[in-house]
Protein backbone atom coordinates (compact mmCIF):
# COMPACT_ATOMS: atom_id res chain seq x y z
CA UNK A 1 0.00 0.00 0.00
CA UNK A 2 1.38 3.21 -1.15
CA UNK A 3 0.99 6.20 1.09
CA UNK A 4 1.50 10.10 0.99
CA UNK A 5 5.02 9.98 3.17
CA UNK A 6 5.01 14.14 2.70
CA UNK A 7 1.81 14.19 4.30
CA UNK A 8 2.30 12.03 6.90
CA UNK A 9 5.57 13.89 7.71
CA UNK A 10 3.79 16.89 8.41
CA UNK A 11 0.35 15.43 10.31
CA UNK A 12 3.07 13.91 12.72
CA UNK A 13 4.92 17.35 12.71
CA UNK A 14 1.35 18.85 13.84
CA UNK A 15 1.19 16.44 16.55
CA UNK A 16 -1.21 14.29 15.13
CA UNK A 17 -1.44 11.46 17.31
CA UNK A 18 -3.15 9.16 15.13
CA UNK A 19 -0.15 9.55 12.14
CA UNK A 20 1.91 9.70 15.38
CA UNK A 21 1.22 6.36 16.26
CA UNK A 22 0.55 4.49 12.91
CA UNK A 23 4.50 5.61 11.98
CA UNK A 24 5.62 3.85 15.11
CA UNK A 25 3.58 0.91 13.90
CA UNK A 26 5.21 1.16 10.30
CA UNK A 27 8.69 1.41 11.80
CA UNK A 28 7.84 -1.48 13.94
CA UNK A 29 6.44 -3.85 11.10
CA UNK A 30 9.44 -2.73 9.52
CA UNK A 31 7.70 -1.60 6.05
CA UNK A 32 8.83 -0.10 3.23
CA UNK A 33 6.63 3.35 4.18
CA UNK A 34 8.24 3.37 7.18
CA UNK A 35 12.06 3.22 5.52
CA UNK A 36 10.67 6.36 2.74
CA UNK A 37 9.26 7.97 5.74
CA UNK A 38 12.50 7.30 8.06
CA UNK A 39 14.96 8.09 5.24
CA UNK A 40 13.25 12.37 5.23
CA UNK A 41 13.27 12.06 8.77
CA UNK A 42 17.15 10.89 9.84
CA UNK A 43 17.48 13.86 7.31
CA UNK A 44 15.74 16.49 9.11
CA UNK A 45 14.98 16.35 12.81
CA UNK A 46 17.26 16.72 15.64
CA UNK A 47 16.52 13.98 18.63
CA UNK A 48 14.97 15.56 22.01
CA UNK A 49 17.17 14.87 25.46
CA UNK A 50 16.81 11.39 26.14
CA UNK A 51 16.48 9.77 28.87
CA UNK A 52 16.90 5.95 30.17
CA UNK A 53 15.24 4.62 33.63
CA UNK A 54 16.29 1.31 33.96
CA UNK A 55 15.95 -1.65 36.95
CA UNK A 56 14.83 -4.23 38.24
CA UNK A 57 11.06 -5.70 37.93
CA UNK A 58 8.88 -4.43 40.65
CA UNK A 59 11.65 -1.43 41.70
CA UNK A 60 8.68 1.33 40.72
CA UNK A 61 10.45 2.55 37.28
CA UNK A 62 6.77 3.29 36.05
CA UNK A 63 5.09 5.24 38.83
CA UNK A 64 8.49 7.37 39.01
CA UNK A 65 8.66 8.09 35.24
CA UNK A 66 5.29 8.92 36.25
CA UNK A 67 5.87 11.20 39.19
CA UNK A 68 9.12 12.76 36.93
CA UNK A 69 6.65 13.47 33.92
CA UNK A 70 3.96 15.36 36.12
CA UNK A 71 7.14 17.74 37.01
CA UNK A 72 7.49 18.31 33.65
CA UNK A 73 3.83 18.71 32.38
CA UNK A 74 3.59 21.79 35.70
CA UNK A 75 6.02 23.85 32.89
CA UNK A 76 4.25 22.95 29.92
CA UNK A 77 7.48 20.62 28.94
CA UNK A 78 5.69 17.60 26.07
CA UNK A 79 7.03 14.40 27.02
CA UNK A 80 7.02 11.31 25.04
CA UNK A 81 7.66 7.60 26.91
CA UNK A 82 8.66 4.56 25.32
CA UNK A 83 7.79 1.61 27.83
CA UNK A 84 9.14 -1.45 27.02
CA UNK A 85 8.48 -4.86 27.57
CA UNK A 86 10.05 -8.62 26.84
CA UNK A 87 8.95 -10.62 24.00
CA UNK A 88 8.17 -13.95 24.84
CA UNK A 89 10.87 -16.10 23.48
CA UNK A 90 8.50 -19.42 22.96
CA UNK A 91 4.95 -17.46 22.15
CA UNK A 92 6.56 -13.96 20.36
CA UNK A 93 4.06 -12.52 22.44
CA UNK A 94 4.20 -9.68 24.94
CA UNK A 95 2.14 -8.23 28.09
CA UNK A 96 2.79 -4.85 28.48
CA UNK A 97 1.65 -3.41 31.31
CA UNK A 98 3.65 -0.10 32.63
CA UNK A 99 0.70 2.19 31.48
CA UNK A 100 -1.01 0.84 34.78
CA UNK A 101 1.32 2.75 37.15
CA UNK A 102 0.68 5.78 34.76
CA UNK A 103 -2.58 6.41 34.97
CA UNK A 104 -2.72 9.63 36.26
CA UNK A 105 -0.92 11.10 33.10
CA UNK A 106 -2.23 8.94 30.75
CA UNK A 107 -4.87 11.85 29.36
CA UNK A 108 -2.74 15.13 29.47
CA UNK A 109 -1.89 16.44 26.56
CA UNK A 110 1.28 16.51 26.47
CA UNK A 111 2.00 13.01 26.71
CA UNK A 112 2.34 10.26 24.05
CA UNK A 113 2.74 7.05 25.99
CA UNK A 114 3.83 3.81 23.52
CA UNK A 115 4.07 0.60 25.09
CA UNK A 116 6.67 -1.69 22.56
CA UNK A 117 7.17 -5.00 22.90
CA UNK A 118 11.12 -6.14 22.50
CA UNK A 119 10.72 -8.37 19.29
CA UNK A 120 14.36 -8.12 18.07
CA UNK A 121 15.62 -11.51 18.23
CA UNK A 122 18.94 -11.30 17.22
CA UNK A 123 20.21 -9.62 19.88
CA UNK A 124 21.61 -6.28 19.98
CA UNK A 125 19.06 -3.36 19.92
CA UNK A 126 15.55 -3.31 18.56
CA UNK A 127 15.59 -0.65 15.87
CA UNK A 128 12.53 0.74 16.07
CA UNK A 129 13.48 2.51 19.75
CA UNK A 130 15.37 4.89 17.82
CA UNK A 131 13.16 5.76 15.68
CA UNK A 132 10.15 6.13 17.41
CA UNK A 133 12.96 8.91 19.48
CA UNK A 134 13.03 10.76 16.13
CA UNK A 135 8.98 10.33 15.74
CA UNK A 136 8.45 11.59 19.02
CA UNK A 137 11.27 14.07 18.86
CA UNK A 138 9.45 15.38 15.05
CA UNK A 139 6.14 16.02 16.79
CA UNK A 140 7.55 18.31 19.59
CA UNK A 141 8.23 15.95 22.74
CA UNK A 142 10.89 17.69 24.54
CA UNK A 143 11.99 14.81 26.26
CA UNK A 144 11.71 11.22 25.85
CA UNK A 145 12.12 9.03 28.21
CA UNK A 146 12.83 5.04 27.28
CA UNK A 147 11.77 2.90 30.17
CA UNK A 148 13.10 -0.43 30.21
CA UNK A 149 13.81 -3.30 33.00
CA UNK A 150 17.33 -4.27 33.41
CA UNK A 151 18.55 -7.59 32.48
CA UNK A 152 20.33 -8.63 29.56
CA UNK A 153 22.71 -7.09 26.90
CA UNK A 154 19.74 -6.12 25.00
CA UNK A 155 18.57 -4.10 27.42
CA UNK A 156 21.83 -2.64 28.49
CA UNK A 157 22.22 -1.29 24.14
CA UNK A 158 18.50 0.66 24.82
CA UNK A 159 20.10 2.39 27.85
CA UNK A 160 23.00 3.56 26.13
CA UNK A 161 20.86 5.43 23.73
CA UNK A 162 19.95 7.80 26.72
CA UNK A 163 21.66 10.92 27.43
CA UNK A 164 20.83 10.23 31.16
CA UNK A 165 20.77 7.20 32.32
CA UNK A 166 18.67 6.69 35.52
CA UNK A 167 19.61 3.25 37.30
CA UNK A 168 16.33 2.59 39.68
CA UNK A 169 16.73 -0.36 42.26
CA UNK A 170 15.19 -0.90 45.76
CA UNK A 171 16.52 -1.25 49.01
CA UNK A 172 15.91 -5.53 49.20
CA UNK A 173 18.10 -5.63 45.79
CA UNK A 174 20.85 -7.45 47.78
CA UNK A 175 24.40 -7.30 49.51
CA UNK A 176 27.05 -5.05 48.43
CA UNK A 177 28.27 -8.53 46.17
CA UNK A 178 25.23 -8.06 43.86
CA UNK A 179 25.62 -4.38 43.58
CA UNK A 180 29.33 -4.85 42.12
CA UNK A 181 28.54 -7.48 39.89
CA UNK A 182 29.01 -6.07 36.11
CA UNK A 183 25.64 -5.08 34.64
CA UNK A 184 23.83 -2.08 34.55
CA UNK A 185 25.25 -0.65 37.15
CA UNK A 186 27.98 0.49 35.28
CA UNK A 187 26.17 2.98 33.09
CA UNK A 188 24.07 4.82 35.27
CA UNK A 189 24.02 8.61 35.39
CA UNK A 190 21.87 8.93 38.43
CA UNK A 191 21.35 6.09 40.72
CA UNK A 192 17.87 5.83 42.85
CA UNK A 193 16.96 3.72 45.68
CA UNK A 194 12.90 3.76 45.42
CA UNK A 195 10.82 2.87 48.18
CA UNK A 196 12.51 4.94 50.71
CA UNK A 197 10.13 3.35 53.77
CA UNK A 198 11.87 -0.27 53.59
CA UNK A 199 14.59 -1.10 56.12
CA UNK A 200 17.76 -1.00 55.09
CA UNK A 201 17.19 2.15 52.88
CA UNK A 202 19.70 3.79 54.04
CA UNK A 203 22.14 1.11 53.52
CA UNK A 204 21.21 0.17 49.52
CA UNK A 205 22.31 4.61 49.51
CA UNK A 206 25.56 3.86 51.25
CA UNK A 207 26.63 0.57 48.91
CA UNK A 208 25.89 2.08 45.84
CA UNK A 209 27.63 5.34 46.94
CA UNK A 210 30.46 3.24 47.50
CA UNK A 211 30.24 1.85 44.34
CA UNK A 212 30.20 4.71 42.38
CA UNK A 213 32.92 6.20 43.98
CA UNK A 214 35.34 3.49 42.32
CA UNK A 215 34.07 4.16 38.62
CA UNK A 216 37.23 5.46 36.71
CA UNK A 217 38.13 7.04 33.44
CA UNK A 218 38.47 10.16 32.29
CA UNK A 219 34.72 10.88 32.66
CA UNK A 220 34.86 13.16 36.04
CA UNK A 221 30.70 12.80 36.18
CA UNK A 222 29.83 11.67 40.05
CA UNK A 223 27.01 9.73 39.87
CA UNK A 224 24.82 10.66 42.56
CA UNK A 225 22.48 8.25 44.93
CA UNK A 226 18.86 9.52 45.31
CA UNK A 227 16.48 7.97 47.77
CA UNK A 228 12.93 8.73 46.96
CA UNK A 229 9.79 7.06 47.42
CA UNK A 230 7.66 7.14 43.99
CA UNK A 231 3.97 6.51 45.34
CA UNK A 232 4.23 9.22 48.45
CA UNK A 233 6.20 11.66 45.90
CA UNK A 234 9.05 11.99 48.03
CA UNK A 235 12.30 12.73 46.55
CA UNK A 236 11.44 13.00 43.04
CA UNK A 237 12.34 16.91 42.10
CA UNK A 238 15.74 15.57 43.29
CA UNK A 239 15.77 13.28 39.98
CA UNK A 240 14.62 16.35 37.53
CA UNK A 241 17.29 18.55 39.36
CA UNK A 242 20.00 16.02 38.68
CA UNK A 243 18.64 14.97 34.91
CA UNK A 244 19.13 19.19 34.09
CA UNK A 245 22.69 18.85 36.06
CA UNK A 246 23.78 15.79 33.67
CA UNK A 247 22.40 17.47 30.72
CA UNK A 248 24.18 20.81 31.53
CA UNK A 249 27.78 18.98 31.93
CA UNK A 250 27.18 16.94 28.87
CA UNK A 251 26.60 19.94 26.95
CA UNK A 252 29.63 22.06 28.68
CA UNK A 253 32.21 18.79 27.81
CA UNK A 254 30.96 18.38 24.60
CA UNK A 255 29.86 14.95 25.51
CA UNK A 256 26.39 15.55 23.89
CA UNK A 257 27.53 15.13 20.45
CA UNK A 258 29.80 12.03 21.10
CA UNK A 259 26.96 10.15 22.47
CA UNK A 260 24.95 10.92 19.57
CA UNK A 261 27.14 9.46 17.28
CA UNK A 262 27.60 6.28 19.23
CA UNK A 263 23.81 5.99 18.83
CA UNK A 264 23.98 6.44 15.45
CA UNK A 265 26.66 3.87 15.26
CA UNK A 266 24.41 1.63 17.21
CA UNK A 267 21.63 1.82 15.01
CA UNK A 268 23.83 1.35 11.73
CA UNK A 269 25.22 -1.65 12.71
CA UNK A 270 21.47 -2.92 14.08
CA UNK A 271 19.57 -2.31 10.75
CA UNK A 272 22.79 -3.87 8.90
CA UNK A 273 22.52 -6.77 10.52
CA UNK A 274 19.36 -7.04 10.65
CA UNK A 275 19.14 -6.55 6.57
CA UNK A 276 21.49 -9.17 6.33
CA UNK A 277 19.34 -11.51 8.13
CA UNK A 278 16.38 -10.76 6.03
CA UNK A 279 18.86 -11.34 2.92
CA UNK A 280 21.34 -13.90 3.82
CA UNK A 281 20.06 -15.93 6.87
CA UNK A 282 16.32 -16.22 6.81
CA UNK A 283 16.48 -17.87 3.05
CA UNK A 284 18.55 -20.38 4.29
CA UNK A 285 16.57 -21.11 7.58
CA UNK A 286 13.56 -21.56 5.17
CA UNK A 287 15.24 -23.39 2.83
CA UNK A 288 14.55 -27.66 3.38
CA UNK A 289 17.94 -28.65 2.93
CA UNK A 290 18.69 -26.78 6.38
CA UNK A 291 17.04 -29.46 8.14
CA UNK A 292 18.79 -32.18 6.60
CA UNK A 293 22.21 -30.17 7.44
CA UNK A 294 21.10 -30.06 10.89
CA UNK A 295 20.32 -34.55 10.72
CA UNK A 296 23.98 -34.85 9.55
CA UNK A 297 25.85 -32.86 11.45
CA UNK A 298 23.54 -34.41 14.33
CA UNK A 299 24.78 -37.94 12.61
CA UNK A 300 28.11 -36.54 12.65
CA UNK A 301 28.76 -36.84 9.15
CA UNK A 302 29.02 -33.03 8.69
CA UNK A 303 30.13 -30.45 10.94
CA UNK A 304 28.63 -27.10 11.44
CA UNK A 305 31.92 -25.24 10.31
CA UNK A 306 31.78 -26.88 6.66
CA UNK A 307 28.56 -26.38 6.31
CA UNK A 308 28.23 -22.78 7.15
CA UNK A 309 31.28 -22.39 4.26
CA UNK A 310 29.40 -23.83 1.75
CA UNK A 311 25.59 -21.75 3.18
CA UNK A 312 27.68 -18.42 3.38
CA UNK A 313 30.46 -18.64 0.78
CA UNK A 314 32.78 -17.55 3.66
CA UNK A 315 36.10 -19.08 4.56
CA UNK B 1 9.72 -7.98 11.21
CA UNK B 2 6.22 -9.26 10.62
CA UNK B 3 2.86 -7.64 11.72
CA UNK B 4 1.96 -8.38 15.19
CA UNK B 5 -1.69 -8.60 16.40
CA UNK B 6 -1.46 -5.66 19.25
CA UNK B 7 -4.70 -5.59 21.75
CA UNK B 8 -5.53 -3.76 24.38
CA UNK B 9 -7.29 -5.44 27.23
CA UNK B 10 -9.32 -2.51 29.30
CA UNK B 11 -11.69 -2.61 32.12
CA UNK B 12 -14.36 0.31 32.10
CA UNK B 13 -15.62 1.93 35.00
CA UNK B 14 -15.81 0.94 38.65
CA UNK B 15 -15.73 -2.87 39.19
CA UNK B 16 -12.86 -4.00 40.94
CA UNK B 17 -11.83 -7.22 39.81
CA UNK B 18 -9.52 -8.14 37.08
CA UNK B 19 -8.73 -12.04 36.98
CA UNK B 20 -10.73 -12.34 34.22
CA UNK B 21 -9.30 -9.61 32.21
CA UNK B 22 -5.60 -11.13 33.30
CA UNK B 23 -6.31 -14.49 32.14
CA UNK B 24 -7.66 -12.79 28.55
CA UNK B 25 -4.50 -10.98 28.59
CA UNK B 26 -2.37 -14.03 29.16
CA UNK B 27 -3.79 -16.02 26.47
CA UNK B 28 -3.47 -13.79 23.65
CA UNK B 29 0.16 -13.05 24.79
CA UNK B 30 0.54 -17.05 24.38
CA UNK B 31 -1.08 -17.09 21.51
CA UNK B 32 2.22 -14.42 19.85
CA UNK B 33 -0.08 -11.42 20.47
CA UNK B 34 1.12 -7.86 22.00
CA UNK B 35 -1.49 -7.16 24.59
CA UNK B 36 -1.29 -3.57 26.77
CA UNK B 37 -3.20 -4.12 29.67
CA UNK B 38 -3.83 -0.83 31.55
CA UNK B 39 -5.16 -1.83 34.94
CA UNK B 40 -8.42 -1.41 37.03
CA UNK B 41 -11.18 1.59 36.68
CA UNK B 42 -10.47 3.20 32.97
CA UNK B 43 -12.51 5.98 32.12
CA UNK B 44 -13.87 6.19 28.50
CA UNK B 45 -11.27 9.00 27.48
CA UNK B 46 -8.38 6.82 28.80
CA UNK B 47 -9.43 3.53 26.67
CA UNK B 48 -9.99 5.59 24.10
CA UNK B 49 -6.79 7.31 24.39
CA UNK B 50 -4.01 4.51 25.41
CA UNK B 51 -5.81 2.48 22.05
CA UNK B 52 -5.05 5.49 19.76
CA UNK B 53 -1.66 5.93 21.29
CA UNK B 54 -0.99 2.41 20.76
CA UNK B 55 -2.12 1.61 17.59
CA UNK B 56 -4.01 -1.71 18.32
CA UNK B 57 -5.96 -3.51 16.14
CA UNK B 58 -8.47 -5.10 18.95
CA UNK B 59 -9.97 -3.23 22.42
CA UNK B 60 -11.34 -6.03 24.26
CA UNK B 61 -13.42 -4.96 27.06
CA UNK B 62 -13.89 -6.57 30.43
CA UNK B 63 -17.21 -5.30 32.72
CA UNK B 64 -18.54 -7.34 35.72
CA UNK B 65 -20.30 -3.97 37.14
CA UNK B 66 -23.33 -4.00 34.80
CA UNK B 67 -22.74 -0.45 33.08
CA UNK B 68 -21.95 -1.85 29.66
CA UNK B 69 -24.90 -0.27 28.57
CA UNK B 70 -23.88 2.90 30.21
CA UNK B 71 -20.13 3.08 29.16
CA UNK B 72 -19.62 1.22 26.08
CA UNK B 73 -21.76 3.51 23.62
CA UNK B 74 -19.94 6.38 25.32
CA UNK B 75 -16.63 4.43 24.38
CA UNK B 76 -17.88 3.93 20.80
CA UNK B 77 -18.82 7.43 20.32
CA UNK B 78 -14.96 8.37 21.41
CA UNK B 79 -13.50 5.98 19.14
CA UNK B 80 -15.27 7.72 16.24
CA UNK B 81 -14.40 11.00 17.09
CA UNK B 82 -10.63 10.02 17.40
CA UNK B 83 -11.45 8.65 13.83
CA UNK B 84 -10.30 4.98 14.90
CA UNK B 85 -13.52 3.50 14.87
CA UNK B 86 -11.72 0.86 12.07
CA UNK B 87 -10.32 -1.03 15.66
CA UNK B 88 -12.34 -3.78 16.28
CA UNK B 89 -14.08 -3.59 20.00
CA UNK B 90 -15.13 -7.30 21.56
CA UNK B 91 -16.52 -7.79 25.15
CA UNK B 92 -16.42 -10.06 27.78
CA UNK B 93 -17.73 -10.40 31.40
CA UNK B 94 -20.75 -10.37 33.07
CA UNK B 95 -23.39 -9.35 30.32
CA UNK B 96 -27.08 -10.72 30.02
CA UNK B 97 -27.96 -11.86 27.13
CA UNK B 98 -30.39 -9.47 26.69
CA UNK B 99 -27.71 -7.05 26.28
CA UNK B 100 -25.85 -8.38 23.58
CA UNK B 101 -27.79 -7.03 20.74
CA UNK B 102 -27.87 -3.57 22.30
CA UNK B 103 -24.17 -3.97 21.95
CA UNK B 104 -23.48 -5.12 18.65
CA UNK B 105 -25.58 -2.42 17.14
CA UNK B 106 -23.55 -0.09 18.95
CA UNK B 107 -20.66 -1.89 16.40
CA UNK B 108 -19.27 -4.47 19.00
CA UNK B 109 -18.24 -7.35 17.08
CA UNK B 110 -18.36 -9.78 19.73
CA UNK B 111 -19.88 -10.15 23.58
CA UNK B 112 -17.85 -13.52 25.02
CA UNK B 113 -19.67 -14.98 28.04
CA UNK B 114 -18.13 -16.33 30.89
CA UNK B 115 -16.13 -20.12 30.45
CA UNK B 116 -15.19 -19.25 26.54
CA UNK B 117 -12.51 -20.96 25.60
CA UNK B 118 -9.13 -18.81 25.41
CA UNK B 119 -9.07 -20.58 21.77
CA UNK B 120 -12.27 -19.86 20.49
CA UNK B 121 -11.51 -15.66 21.31
CA UNK B 122 -7.93 -16.02 19.60
CA UNK B 123 -9.54 -17.52 16.29
CA UNK B 124 -11.99 -14.48 16.45
CA UNK B 125 -9.59 -11.77 16.52
CA UNK B 126 -7.16 -13.50 14.02
CA UNK B 127 -9.84 -13.43 11.64
CA UNK B 128 -11.33 -9.85 12.24
CA UNK B 129 -7.53 -8.40 11.86
CA UNK B 130 -6.73 -10.83 8.84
Amino acid sequence: MSIDIEKLYTDIKNGNENKIAKAITMVEDGTKNAIKLMEKVYKNVDPSYMIGISGPPGSGKSTLTQRIVQLWLKKDIKVGIIAIDPTSHFSGGALLGDRIRMNEIATDSGVFIRSMATRGSMGGLNSSIYDTVLLFSLAGYEYIIIETVGVGQNEIDIVKLADTTIFVTVPEAGDEIQAYKAGLMEVGDIFVVNKSDRPNSQQMVLTLEQLVSFKEGKDIWEPPVLSTNALKNEGVSDINKWINKHHTYLKDNNLLQESRKNVIKAQMINLMEKRLHEKYIKPILNDKKFGKYIDLIYKKQEDPYSVIKKLLSVD
Amino acid sequence: MEKKIKVLIAKPGLDGHDRGAKVIARGLKEAGMEVVYTGLRQTPEQIVRSAVQEDVDVIGLSILSGAHTYLFPEIMKRLKESNRDDIAVIAGGIIPEDDHKELKDLGIKAVFQPGTPISEIVDFIENEVN
